[in-house]
């Protein structure tokens, strides 16, 4: 068994709001190991959205320890934390995320502006890895001149670029009609299995969380379910 | 620093034209109007200083006293108390350099078909040394022509230029009240003086010839003024107070009377407008300056829109791993980029300006180097100043937020 990539225990998040302090989770313990397929489900307001955040370091967890790849985040400063971002996690959001203005490129390429990688390395790269998601010849186009599919395409591309080890997923095919969406599912299911990469997916459809080997269930924010994915589950 | 960070900053600034034009717009004018009022200053004080270095240096200038004529006071210079006696008398004085007794007047002066009225000074040659005058052409004067009071002339370059064109006039015989004067030397020009009369329409004359045989003289051997010139500018305060002493001795004034001459130092007069025009130069900058900080709000406004607008921006590179500092780099490069630019327009404005007020309202105007690289690095430091609050804004975003804010 390798070391768990996540491992969280009594997570909380109360929300402060003026009416006073929200519970948003209450008490979440989970552990992730590398390789994972994890879909995370759960009605709006669970809690998930939430969860995925802390676990991406975008926000912090009011108690409670989470040790990411084996540190512990609440020890880590905003560079440190920004590093992890950059090397050991990828984003796919559901609103694609993308920058408007700058071509695919150079989006794909946006991760490695950050890491000090030269520039011509950081577009070689970036050609490589849209090949791989199947744009490498819309490579100058802006994000507005492709299907939202290719956009989602183009933020995995991203999200690929520094070898991650964790891709967090939140609602991908949210945005995207059934087939669409299938082709994205299919992109995730083959970095799982061909690179090994651990992936975390919140969805609301059942038939996209067919493609993980675990379910995690939230309600009201707590873990109902942690166990394998089968039809009846979800 | 990444050359990316650049492009990128470039990228935004062209999204948005207009807006970063505008924004440029008022660095320009700040700096155009810092390096256009530096320039008219510097310009003025140019000219002052000009005028002071032409009056000659430690310089004192002794007037007679007035006179009272039936309850009339008629002003400095209208009593003869001053005497060619008391000038030589000065001259002795160890804090006095040269000494030169001086009687005006003005007469016509007529050469060939030409004529011009002009200022002409009786005095000695001590009055080149102490004015710090030198000749352009031809020979001064000399103690020889003093003594025996021959009909000899300095001109200014305003009467050579009006009496002789492009002539040479040395050896030339000019008349003045008819009477023939053969031109020895040419006075080299000076310009204005501080009071922005032309120094140059002038001529001297031995002081003995103008007292005996060109304007007459009431009282023999009086002067209207001595100018005299201090050894250095450390004794000046000494001098004055011995001469005083000297002439108040000579003209037998008893303890408590009152002096019937004044003495004034000129250097001091001097520096003071000097002194008035670096004040009127400063504070022209000073009020332009206000226009600079303006502008500096003006890219503080813009940018803090620009921050709110690209949140999400933001928050997209704060999540695949930028940095604080990154943030806070790339959004300061643009407040840096828009007040460079808007500088390198507004520096080459106000040079044009500068240009435009000198060939049309005849003003003197100096563009010095280190008034150009000073109005730029104002202008870079209140960019840098005035984006760095921004800046910092868009740095500090919490991620979650920034990803959230539609």
């Amino acid at each position: 068994m390798t070391a768990p990539v996540i491992h969280i225990e009594r997570l909380h998040k109360n929300y402060e709001t003026a009416a006073g302090s929200v519970p948003v989770l209450k008490g979440i313990d989970l552990s992730i190991n590398a390789g994972e397929f994890v879909a995370i489900m759960g009605p709006s307001g669970s809690g998930k959205s939430t969860f995925m955040n802390i676990l991406g370091c975008l926000d912090e967890p009011t108690t409670g320890r989470y040790l990411l790849n084996g540190s512990d985040v609440r020890s880590l400063n905003g560079d440190a934390l920004a590093r992890l971002r950059n090397q050991v996690i990828g984003f796919v959001f559901q609103g694609f995320n993308l920058l408007p203005r700058a071509d695919l490129a150079s989006n794909v390429a946006l991760p490695l502006l950050y890491c000090n990688e030269k520039k011509h390395a950081r577009l070689m790269r970036a050609h490589a890895m849209l090949d791989r998601v199947g744009l490498g010849q819309h490579a100058s186009a802006h994000p507005n001149e492709i299907s939202g599919g290719q956009q989602q395409r183009v933020a995995i591309a991203r999200a690929l670029i520094n070898h991650p080890k964790l891709i967090l997923a939140d609602e991908p095919t949210g945005n995207l009609d059934t087939k669409t969406g299938d082709e994205i599912m299919s992109l995730f299911k083959q970095l799982n299995q061909e690179d090994g990469i651990t992936i975390v997916l919140v969805t609301h459809e059942p038939d996209i969380a067919l493609y993980a080997h675990r379910l995690v269930k939230f309600v009201d924010g707590l873990i109902t379910y942690d166990g394998a994915v089968m039809a009846a589950h979800t | 620093m990444n050359i990316q960070m650049l492009v990128e900053a470039w990228l935004a600034m062209g999204a948005n034209k207009l807006r970063t034009f505008l924004t440029m717009l008022g660095m320009m004018i700040g700096v155009g109007a810092v390096v256009l009022m530096l320039a008219i200053g510097q310009g003025a004080q140019y000219v002052v200083d000009q005028s002071i270095a032409s009056m000659g240096s430690n310089l004192f200038i002794i007037l007679s006293g007035s006179t009272t004529s039936g309850g009339m006071r008629m002003g400095s210079g209208a009593s003869p108390s001053l005497t060619v006696a008391d000038a030589d008398a000065l001259a002795e004085l160890p804090d006095i350099a040269a000494v030169a007794p001086a009687s005006p007047d003005s007469a016509q002066v007529v050469y060939g078909a030409s004529n011009w009225s002009t200022r002409i000074y009786g005095t000695t040659s001590a009055y080149l040394e102490v004015r710090d005058w030198h000749l352009s052409a031809g020979t001064p004067f000399t103690d020889s022509d003093v003594r025996a009071a021959t009909r000899v002339a300095l001109l200014g370059q305003t009467v050579v230029d009006n009496l002789f064109g492009d002539e040479n006039p040395v050896n030339k015989t000019i008349r003045i009240k008819q009477s023939p004067y053969l031109v020895v030397g040419v006075l080299a020009a000076k310009g204005q003086s501080l009071d922005g009369r032309d120094q140059d329409d002038t001529i001297l004359v031995p002081i003995t010839t103008a007292q005996r045989k060109l304007f007459g003289n009431q009282f023999q051997g009086a002067v209207r003024f001595i100018m005299a010139q201090a050894r250095s500018a450390d004794v000046m305060d000494a001098a004055e107070r011995s001469m005083n002493e000297l002439l108040r001795q000579r003209h037998h004034i008893p303890p408590g009377g009152d002096d019937d001459f004044s003495i004034r130092n000129l250097t001091a007069l001097a520096n003071t407008a000097a002194d008035a025009t670096r004040a009127m130069s400063a504070m022209l900058g000073a009020i332009a300056s206000i226009s600079l900080l303006v502008g500096g709000i003006g890219i503080m406004n813009i940018m803090l829109v620009s921050v709110t607008e690209r949140t999400r921006e933001i928050g997209i590179r704060i999540a695949i791993g930028a940095r604080q500092k990154d943030i806070l780099l790339q959004f300061l490069l643009e407040a840096i980029i828009i007040s460079i630019a808007g500088c390198t327009v507004g520096v080459v404005l106000g040079i044009a300006g500068a240009i435009i007020i000198n060939q049309m309202a005849d003003t003197a105007v100096v563009i010095t180097g280190s008034s150009v690289i000073m109005a730029f690095m104002v202008a870079s430091a209140v960019g840098i100043f005035f984006g760095f609050y921004p800046a910092r804004k868009a740095a500090r975003l919490k991620p979650i937020d920034a990803l959230r804010y539609q």
